[in-house]
């Protein structure tokens, strides 16, 4: 039994471990983490949005614009996370920075079928998020409401991926699920 | 990216004269051409003030046609450096003297994987009206 506890208590530290470096690579450790400047944008049907409604999720915050042909590489993506990552506390917010407003965003809206919120972006809330100088660039916060990454311009879809499942809790969940307790004691003890 | 004038232009009251820009885009960037051929892309656009000459004509180069990270299909751009040409006729009662054809450009960059939002830039040519 104390060999069991033994074997247990390594193969707990070794994943630990593991979760711990591919986190560091990719997304900021919590305990460097800042809080997501708040904000109050309005979404397509004129509802005022506060970020602090999103507490408790994994959000990812991208700001981009129509006229953003990289922006437009992204939003597949972004539709696919919407639905299968919903459910599990996630949520992408669009931020759009065109100029001329929901004239040209919201055609836009419907013609790439976009089924996430995107709110009207404004230069005071860009400058909040260190001026944006360009798109896309989309912020990746934590249930806590803090900037666990920033990607800037065009990056692979498996990245926000890698992103969204460490802060959603699944890339532990994945390192435990291939040996679970009951199989792991029927390995050591033979059976 | 810089904009600068071609030069002082000699305009003859009644005649026509010919303006050049000269645009220089960053190596690893481009500008959409004035003809974008994906829609929501914003053009290269040039303008001038209606005095003291009057825009009979813009003349753009030909654009490149590439393909980037993030287009599918190849787009209508320019890179490096260009020229645009202004044909303007120049009014019987201009005044004479030097002078300043003022304009305005508007473009918009990206590079390979990023954008820059779209930018207003005034162009100034010197006159010489005889």
């Amino acid at each position: 039994m104390s060999r069991f506890l033994l074997c247990l208590g390594a193969l707990l530290l070794v994943s630990t471990s593991c979760t711990t470096t591919t986190e560091a690579r990719a997304l900021k450790p919590e305990a460097g983490r800042k809080q997501a400047p708040g904000f109050d944008l309005k979404d397509s049907t004129g509802k005022a949005v506060k970020l602090s409604e999103y507490k408790g999720k994994v959000v990812l915050l991208n700001f981009w614009a129509t006229w953003c042909g990289p922006c437009k590489v992204e939003i597949p993506w972004f539709i696919d996370f919407e639905t299968r990552y919903k459910d599990q506390g996630f949520a992408v917010l669009g931020v759009a920075m065109d100029d001329e407003g929901w004239s040209i965003v919201k055609p836009y809206i419907d013609q790439k079928k976009i089924n996430y919120r995107v709110l009207m972006g404004t230069d005071p809330v860009a400058q909040l998020y260190g001026g944006v100088e360009s798109l896309p660039t989309t912020f990746v916060l934590d249930r806590d409401g803090k900037i666990a990454g920033v990607h800037i311009g065009l990056v692979s879809k498996s990245e926000y991926e890698n992103d969204i499942k460490q802060l959603l809790g699944q890339k532990k969940a994945n390192w435990f699920q291939p040996i679970r307790l009951g199989d792991l004691a029927s390995m050591l003890l033979g059976r | 990216m810089t904009v600068a004038s071609g030069g002082k232009v000699v305009a003859k009251r009644g005649e026509t004269a010919v303006a050049t820009v000269r645009i220089t885009v960053k190596p690893g960037f481009h500008i959409n051409s004035n003809t974008p051929n994906e829609e929501y892309l914003i053009p290269l656009r040039l303008t001038w003030e209606p005095k003291p000459l009057v825009m009979e004509s813009i003349k753009f180069p030909t654009p490149k046609q590439d393909k980037f990270e993030f287009s599918e299909k190849p787009l209508s751009v320019y890179e490096g450096e260009f020229v645009i040409e202004t044909k303007f006729k120049v009014p019987a009662d201009a005044p004479t003297g030097m002078g300043l054809a003022s304009g305005k450009l508007r473009y918009q960059a990206c590079s390979n994987t990023a954008c820059y939002p779209p930018k207003t830039v005034p162009v100034q040519i010197p006159l010489d009206i005889r």
